[in-house]
Order: C-alpha cells, then sequence, then structure tokens
C-alpha cells in the first residue's frame, strides 16, 4: 500500500477515522471534504455526524443502528470515487473588516515590525484567499491556510484576558477570527462586524470547513452600518465564486 | 412540578445524551459523563432515555419540591433523603409538594448520580440538547451548574406515573461497575505512532486517576508511553474516551466536555460503557486498561442497548401488574421486639398487639 493512500482506523466503538495524511496540504484537506461530501449524499443509517479535520474525517455512528461492514463498504466507494483531480472548494466569503485603531490595537506593531506602512499590511492581509481546513478548539474557530507569509508576526509576549468577538489577527504565519470573546496571544489587526458564531441561529457559524475566505477592508461607517444588520441576523454573507475549483 | 434549588452541592448541571451533530463547527457534544446511568434512570421514570437529569457529583444538593411526581437516582448512591429519610438510589419514588430532597454523601465509592425526573429537565434546548456546557457557558441552566435559588421547571409527566412507583431496576439490569474491572479500549487511531514497549506499558501497567480529572479529560499517572517518533500530529478528531498521550507519556482520557480536535497521538480509545465506568472514578483510584477489537466493542454496545430494552420491559410488567398493589402492601406486624436505651441502660423490648 501506498504511503498515501488513505486508512480507515477504528476509534472505539462508535467512530472510524478516514486519515488521509499527517500534513496540512490543500490537497489532503479536499479529499476529506470530497469524501465527505460523498457520504453526505449517500448516508448509510445509523451515522450520528461527521467531522472533518485538516487531515481525516471522523464517522460517528450508533453502534446498533450501523451495520459496521456496510459503513466500510460505502467508505471504500466514497474513497474510490475520489477523482484524480481532487476539486476543492470553489464558494469563496467575503468577510468585511475594520482595520486598525480600537478595532485592531496591534496593526501598527506589525506594520513596524515588517517596515511597511499600516496600508500595505492591510492590502497584503486583504491579497490572498484563505482556506479554511477545518473549524475546531472553540465553537466557530476556524483553521484557516494561506496568508501572505510576508505579514507573519509572532505571538504576543503576553497574552490578552479579553479579546472581543470578531477580532482578526495575525499569530506566525496564521490568520483568524475570534468566535467569541476569550484570551489569546494573536496581534489583532482588524474586527468583522459579523457574527461568526451564534448558538441560537442555523447554522451557528458563519464558517465552514472547505470554504475559502476572503477579508475586505471597510471604513468604520460601513463597519457600524454591516454590524447593526449583522446583530439583527439581517446581513447576507456575501458569497462568490473562486475560478474552476480545481487544483 | 417544580424542583427549588435550596444549595447546589458540588457540581450538579443539567445533563442528556449531549449535543451530537455540531463538533464540525467545534461545538463539544458536553451530556452525561455517565449515560448507562442516566438511561436507566430515565427508564425507570418512564422517560426517554436521552431525557434531561441532573447529574450530581460527589456532594449533591438539597431541592425543595413544589407540586408532586417521581423521581429516580441511578448510577452512585449519594445518599439520596426525602425530608431526612433515606431513600435507595435504583427506585423510583413518589415526592409530594413541599418535599425536601437531599445527599448525605457517596456510599458505594461511585461519584456521579443521575436524579431523573418524570417529564424530564424542562430548561430550553439549544442546538438539539438541554446540556450544560460548562466552558461554553451554554445549555442547561444559563450554561452553568446550579445555585442556591434556582428554579427548574419539568416537563409533562408520564400520566400512570404514580404506578411506576417502587420500581427498583434489577440488580442484574445495573452497570457493572466494578473497581477491579479494566477498561475496555480499541487500539488507535495512531497505535502505530507508539513502540510496542509503549503499546505493552499501557496495556499492562496500573494508572491512577491523578487529581486533573474533570468532565473535558481524565489525566492519568503511571508509567510513561513510548512513541515511536514524537506526540504530535497534524490535528485530528477527538472522539469520546480518545486516549491521548502528549508528549510526557501520561495518558489522558477524553471525556464529555472535550474539544473537537486536538494534536496529540491517540493510542486507543475507550468504548462507550468503559467511559461512563472511568466517569464514576475519583483521583487517587486506580485503572487498568484493557485491548479489545472493535467488533468485539460493538457487540458489547448491543448488548448494553438490550439490557435498556429488558429494563424497559420490567417497568412495563410492573406497571401493567394487577397483582401489585397487593404485593406492596405490607401487614402492620402485630408483634416483635426490639433494644431500648434509657439512660446509658439497655432494655430487651417484647412487645405483643392486645
Amino acid at each position: 500500500m501506498k504511503e498515501t493512500e488513505p486508512r480507515i482506523r477504528p476509534a472505539g466503538d462508535s467512530c472510524l477515522v478516514v486519515d488521509f495524511g499527517n500534513a496540512i496540504a490543500l490537497e489532503i484537506n479536499a479529499k476529506v471534504q470530497a469524501l465527505r461530501s460523498s457520504l453526505e449524499a449517500r448516508p448509510v443509517p445509523g451515522i450520528m455526524e461527521l467531522m472533518p479535520t485538516y487531515r481525516s474525517l471522523a464517522v460517528y455512528f450508533d453502534p446498533v443502528e450501523t451495520d459496521l461492514e456496510r459503513l466500510r463498504a460505502v467508505i471504500s466507494a466514497g474513497i474510490g470515487s475520489i477523482d484524480e483531480q481532487v476539486e476543492i472548494g470553489s464558494k469563496e466569503a467575503v468577510i468585511p473588516v475594520c482595520y486598525g485603531g480600537e478595532y485592531g490595537p496591534d496593526l501598527e506593531s506589525v506594520a513596524i515590525h515588517h517596515g511597511i506602512s499600516e496600508e500595505e499590511v492591510i492590502r497584503r492581509h486583504c491579497s490572498n484567499s484563505c482556506y479554511c481546513y477545518m473549524l475546531g478548539f472553540t465553537p466557530g474557530f476556524s483553521y484557516l491556510g494561506g496568508m501572505d507569509e510576508s505579514i507573519a508576526t509572532p505571538r504576543l509576549e503576553t497574552p490578552r484576558e479579553l479579546i472581543p468577538a470578531g477580532s482578526v489577527g495575525i499569530a506566525g504565519k496564521q490568520t483568524g477570527i475570534y468566535p467569541i470573546d476569550s484570551p489569546g496571544g494573536w496581534q489583532l489587526i482588524g474586527r468583522t462586524p459579523l457574527v461568526m458564531y451564534d448558538p441560537t441561529r442555523e447554522p451557528a457559524t458563519l464558517l465552514d470547513a472547505g470554504l475559502w475566505i476572503r477579508f475586505r477592508p471597510v471604513g468604520e461607517d460601513e463597519y457600524l452600518d454591516i454590524r447593526e444588520k449583522a446583530v439583527k441576523n439581517a446581513y447576507e454573507l456575501e458569497i462568490v465564486e473562486k475560478g474552476d475549483g480545481t487544483l | 412540578m417544580k424542583l427549588l434549588v435550596r444549595s447546589p452541592g458540588i457540581l450538579t448541571t443539567v445533563q442528556d445524551l449531549g449535543r451530537w451533530g455540531h463538533q464540525a463547527i467545534g461545538m463539544p457534544v458536553a451530556g452525561a459523563m455517565d449515560p448507562m446511568a442516566l438511561r436507566r434512570g430515565n427508564i425507570m421514570v418512564h422517560n426517554d432515555p436521552g431525557a434531561a437529569a441532573l447529574e450530581i457529583t460527589v456532594v449533591g444538593p438539597k431541592l425543595a419540591v413544589q407540586g408532586s411526581g417521581i423521581v429516580a437516582l441511578a448510577g452512585g448512591d449519594l445518599g439520596m433523603t426525602v425530608n431526612g429519610t433515606d431513600v435507595q438510589p435504583w427506585t423510583t419514588h413518589a415526592v409530594e409538594d413541599g418535599d425536601v430532597i437531599s445527599f448525605s454523601g457517596m456510599k458505594d465509592g461511585l461519584c456521579r448520580g443521575y436524579l431523573c425526573v418524570s417529564g424530564g429537565i424542562d430548561v430550553p434546548p439549544l442546538m438539539g440538547s438541554r446540556s450544560t456546557y460548562l466552558r461554553g457557558k451554554i445549555g442547561g441552566l444559563q450554561g452553568r451548574a446550579l445555585k442556591a435559588g434556582d428554579e427548574l421547571d419539568t416537563g409533562s409527566p408520564y400520566i400512570l406515573r404514580e404506578r411506576c412507583v417502587g420500581f427498583v431496576c434489577p440488580e442484574d439490569l445495573r452497570p457493572d461497575y466494578s473497581p477491579s474491572r479494566p477498561m475496555d479500549v480499541v487500539p488507535g487511531p495512531q497505535d502505530d505512532l507508539f513502540t510496542d514497549e509503549g503499546i505493552k506499558t499501557f496495556l499492562s501497567e496500573e494508572y491512577v486517576v491523578s487529581a486533573a480529572a474533570d468532565r473535558m479529560g481524565y489525566r492519568m499517572e503511571g508509567p510513561t508511553i513510548e512513541h515511536v517518533d514524537g506526540a504530535d500530529i497534524v490535528s485530528d478528531a477527538i472522539c469520546l474516551g480518545a486516549v491521548q498521550v502528549p508528549g510526557h507519556g501520561q495518558p489522558i482520557v477524553m471525556m464529555a466536555d472535550r474539544q473537537t480536535t486536538g494534536g496529540y497521538t491517540k493510542i486507543a480509545v475507550l468504548t462507550a460503557n468503559s467511559v461512563a465506568r472511568l466517569a464514576q472514578r475519583l483521583p487517587g483510584q486506580p485503572v487498568r486498561f484493557s485491548a479489545m477489537s472493535q467488533d468485539q466493542a460493538i457487540i458489547e454496545a448491543r448488548e448494553e442497548r438490550g439490557r435498556l430494552e429488558s429494563l424497559r420491559l420490567a417497568l412495563e410488567s410492573w406497571i401493567a401488574d394487577p397483582t401489585k398493589d397487593e404485593k406492596e402492601r405490607v401487614e402492620p406486624a402485630t408483634e416483635g421486639q426490639c433494644r431500648i436505651t434509657v439512660d446509658g441502660e439497655t432494655y430487651e423490648v417484647q412487645w405483643e398487639k392486645i
């Protein structure tokens, strides 16, 4: 068996983990998402939920309701149907961000760190599409890849005790959005007016694994305008088609 | 019926079988730490097995009853009393307006009890569950443990609830919490990242539940488990009962409030029944792990479901038994003997009805 061959591994009495490899790579995550879509299209009775991560798809099932043989067969068929030329998400969500000032207290120090202007940090942060590999850690927290590495910045030496929900930060090569108020050590460069996570909403999170996102700079007036709509659940997330969706 | 919280105990939360279906957005499942007990307690008061109940930890609350209903305590025997009189766990009791339910303390070494009430605890469901997720501050009662002054509503009770009173869960249908029984684990999903010696250590040595044991995970202390090449992996799903082994080589069993993903190797995953049994253990208690195939673990899960079905049938026949009322009626004694101590002097007394 080739090392890149996916493996179906047991995880207790009610889960199988389909492992596509131990790396952060679009090719691997695209296969995870492809198998997820395939199983969502042909659900086996007794599947409780599918949990995509960077590198694997966990399939939780009810051991009484599920025929394990059949489940394994459907998973194998799903793996077999993943094309050589795997498609990755073609949808891109546009996330408005108000950069700097009280919304992004570390924008200035990030600019100084790289010896560029604040405007240039913003330009580079908005220049690349980022790919949402998975959500995890806390509800709605997205693991994004693909930020322009020329603005990679180390974490704060002393983490903040409270970072407001919606804050957009940089930590090393990563960028991301804090979905809920929480402590944290990321360099905060801006804040989105969108409500990234609301447990009373369906779906509760704006982002999903497999989605691309692009940051769009907005001024304070537009921030406040969108914010007013977002808290009333009246703002529609802007989604655009991105390229032909192949790797 | 309502329960008025006079005092909350150490950690009393509303739990059902958990918030399934939202792990893909990073939402932990939460839910009862010992679902084997929760399901049984609910069946005993004629609820759906996944109805919400109070998960009581070590030291129980004091609850005043408003209205009337039926209750059952499943799991650990935490010394339940009604108006100061002992009442048995694993038995369905009637409670009346003004009764006070309290708990005198752990009696059988098990630390979690589930107080199930007919109709279930009626807090608003969130994302399909009433479970309290403490770190996320959601679910249950405002996302927190009970505190004095809280009022808990219960749902619509079973119409024939009075006929459930006096039902006792048969001994052979209760979970086997025997402390000598090892925890069953299915090796994987990353057992290949441990040396043969590391796996042998994990499966043959004794581990002790450390003081860092909570609803999120149980850290264990014991011989170091050896990795092939380090403990870190690209983040993978953490399922219930996963045994993570970070770089220090000490296992952590992931419990109800576990985070959805993590970057440590997992040597094995406890079966759901073993997770429930582990949830009854306290810091300082020893634990051993025993390997089992996934196929065998699924057979055991089905046997557990069969026991629940047997319990449901036992309750139904108890409810339907027309002779129960006679059986239940104990003829008052007409004679007997007892011992009375007055001012330090003990007297043997014989008595008979005249």
